[in-house]
């Protein structure tokens, strides 16, 4: 005999009610325009994929999501192996470690768009102690005219700002191995790589599967830093997709494309984080087959 | 030939090491026995050249060995904690001290197959250390030892993390697994009774000092001081000072003394030199028996032989074949330690007998032994 129940749904529908509030149906009210057009007075017509034909055709769209890429990419080069560097380089005992602490969250307190406007009047050439040191030294440097200096800019604010969390992540995972490990494979006459490669490197891997994401996804969703410095320029070269984005649906009022971007830029992320998390959890298994190279 | 003169270390203003002098012969099993922070470790990272001494002499075979960096002594390792690389095989993990070493590979897969066999690992080769349980973690640990066929074996309590079963077991095998190395092989342990077990010879710490070195029955039986006699006891070691007065000798603040042949034969037994000094009576608890395991205990002159302790107990724990009865005598915690099961309820009277050459007896200023009766194990 089969027993319902159905007050057992009572128990799970505030968090229905939270999760629909907070994420469905915004979700379906983006689905909803994407796939739609309108000429406004509330009037809709279907238009079925065309806004994401339009969007992936679009040269616009395929330039945008190659900057996205690439600054992510040199996001991660930079502060992955920074990080853990900085990481093993902290002390592990004594008024130091709090020092260190303290000075290694100060960034991550600062909100983005603060941090945005202190790069900003820093790196001017007219006022800011980097433009104007770096023009006194003969250094030709001008975010606002120079694509390069710009990257450079975006690049080092955003190592200054979030190297921190990369460290204090793999520090947690670092001071959490034994002492005893590190006097066992002393004994064992290992090497410091081998020490790095095959005592702190497995402790601290979960962790670091955290930070990868977490850099990823931040640094592909950056906004506010290059909308308050570079504005997006010079020209289109730090236009990421989040501002693109923002131009084409706040700028340009285009709720249809610019439903469907918001869609496919979600899709991209779920997958590049997906695959992130794949290849990472199954380095533990390539380290195994990788026997004998050490 | 490991040769300790001297040995002393401080650390944070404290001495972990004093004056440790010892000769650790290759082949034999060498135990330090101690509690938690007597200095088990302190040693053992002296000998293997992690820590510096700050005074005294290290020498191996002969030649000295303060300050040569550990990579390049012969020296193996197994610690309290599984330590084992995590993210490799048991093959490469047992593999890996050999492939630091430099040596060819038929060479490593002759000799971890070997230690496998030994340790009886061969079906876990390919596996994680995470994927084995605690007991099979410390035998790789132990095959990473083996393997290396260092001449100087260190184990800090290896067996302490394991269930008792497992620990049981590995204590059994321990002591051959490594006889054929022909290395000085040192063992730390809190536990007297993995001491006997194992055998071979004892070192006795306490704050840092050697009570007394050598081999361990003897060691058991026959204890230095009451502080050896303290650690190489469990139960704890029973103990009450004595007085004397009208030519006899009573337990400290007891009205009757004891008989006078107990008495007699105590004081017979005492060096020329410790006749007039101030007596600690001590005896172990599996030596204190119940009136009725006493052989003719009803006859006066059995009686008159024996020490006598009126006790109340306090608690007793029954572990089937063995009851241990704690109680209070004298106003000291003594435990004895009975065949069979011994239901005791707390606040009974109870009345034990102890025969006079079991007992040990101690100057009380000097903590060493006044009589060198043997102990009749």
């Amino acid at each position: 005999m089969k027993v319902q129940n159905n007050k057992a749904w009572l128990m799970v529908l505030p968090m229905l009610l939270l999760v629909a509030v907070s994420a469905i149906i915004p979700l379906m009210t983006v689905v909803n325009y994407s796939v739609q057009d309108t000429f406004g007075n509330n009037e809709f017509f279907w238009v079925g994929t065309e806004w994401f034909h339009e969007v992936l055709a679009s040269e616009r769209f395929h330039n945008a999501l190659q900057r996205t890429l690439l600054f992510s990419a040199l996001i991660l080069a930079i502060e992955i192996p920074l990080g853990i560097a900085i990481a093993l380089a902290m002390p592990r005992r004594g008024i130091a470690v709090s020092f260190c602490l303290v000075l290694m969250a100060l960034p991550l307190l600062i909100p983005w768009n603060v941090v945005g406007t202190i790069w900003q009047v820093f790196g001017r050439v007219d006022i800011g102690l980097l433009g104007h040191g770096l023009a006194s030294l003969g250094i030709d440097y001008n975010y606002t005219q120079n694509t390069f200096d710009a990257w450079v800019t975006l690049i080092i604010m955003d190592v200054w700002h979030w190297t921190s969390l990369v460290v204090l992540l793999c520090y947690s995972g670092l001071v959490s191995i034994p002492e005893v490990y590190y006097q066992a494979a002393r004994i064992d006459g290992a090497s410091r790589w081998a020490i790095f490669r095959f005592i702190q490197l497995p402790k601290i891997k979960r962790v670091l599967l955290i930070a990868v994401l977490l850099r990823f996804m931040d640094s592909f969703m950056i906004y506010t830093e290059p909308f308050v410095v570079t504005g997006g320029g010079p020209g289109n070269s730090t236009t990421f997709l989040s501002i693109d984005l923002v131009q084409m649906a706040v700028g340009q009022f285009d709720l249809g494309p610019a439903a469907a971007m918001s869609l496919i830029y979600f899709l991209i992320i779920l997958l590049l984080s997906w695959v992130f998390y794949t290849v990472m959890t199954s380095l533990d298994n390539d380290a195994a087959s990788e026997q004998g190279r050490h | 030939m490991l040769r300790l003169a001297n040995i002393a270390r401080r650390v944070d203003s404290h001495n972990a090491l004093q004056d440790i002098s010892l000769e650790l012969k290759r082949g034999e099993l060498n135990i330090l026995l101690g509690p938690t922070l007597s200095g088990k470790t302190s040693l053992m990272r002296v000998m293997a050249g992690l820590d510096r001494p700050d005074s005294g002499e290290l020498t191996f075979d002969g030649e000295s060995v303060i300050g040569v960096p550990v990579q390049r002594r012969e020296l193996a390792m197994v610690y309290q904690q599984f330590i084992n690389y995590p993210s490799l095989s048991v093959y490469e993990n047992i593999a890996s001290p050999l492939r630091v070493a430099g040596l060819d590979k038929q060479e490593i897969e002759t000799r971890v197959a070997q230690a496998a066999q030994l340790l009886k690992l061969e079906p876990y080769l390919n596996r994680k250390p995470a994927n084995l349980s605690g007991g099979q973690q410390q035998r790789v640990a132990l095959a990473r030892a083996l393997v290396k066929r260092a001449s100087l074996v260190l184990l800090d309590e290896p067996l302490a993390n394991l269930d008792y079963k497992l620990r049981e077991e590995l204590r059994a095998e321990l002591p051959m697994l490594f006889a054929e190395l022909g290395a000085v092989l040192v063992y730390a342990t809190t536990e007297p009774s993995e001491a006997l077990v194992l055998g071979g010879k004892t070192a006795c710490l306490n704050r840092g000092r050697v009570e007394q070195f050598g081999p361990t029955l003897d060691l058991y039986r026959d204890p230095d001081t009451l502080m050896a006699a303290r650690l190489f006891s469990d139960p704890p070691l029973n103990s009450l000072a004595l007085s004397r007065g009208n030519g006899g000798l009573r337990f400290a603040g007891a009205e009757q003394a004891l008989p006078a042949a107990v008495t007699a034969e105590l004081v017979n037994a005492l060096p020329a030199d410790e006749v007039e000094s101030t007596l600690t009576l001590a005896v172990r608890g599996h030596h204190l028996r119940l009136g009725s395991d006493v052989a003719h205990a009803s006859e006066p002159s059995t009686r008159e032989s024996l020490i006598e302790i009126r006790g109340t107990v306090d608690v007793t724990e029954i572990t089937g074949s063995e009851s241990f009865v704690h109680f209070t005598f004298m106003g000291q915690p003594w435990v004895a330690l009975l065949d069979g099961i011994h239901a005791l309820p707390g606040g009974a009277a109870i009345t034990l007998y102890a025969r006079p050459h079991d007992c040990f007896l101690f100057n009380t200023q000097t903590g060493k032994r006044v009589r060198k009766l043997s102990g009749g194990e």
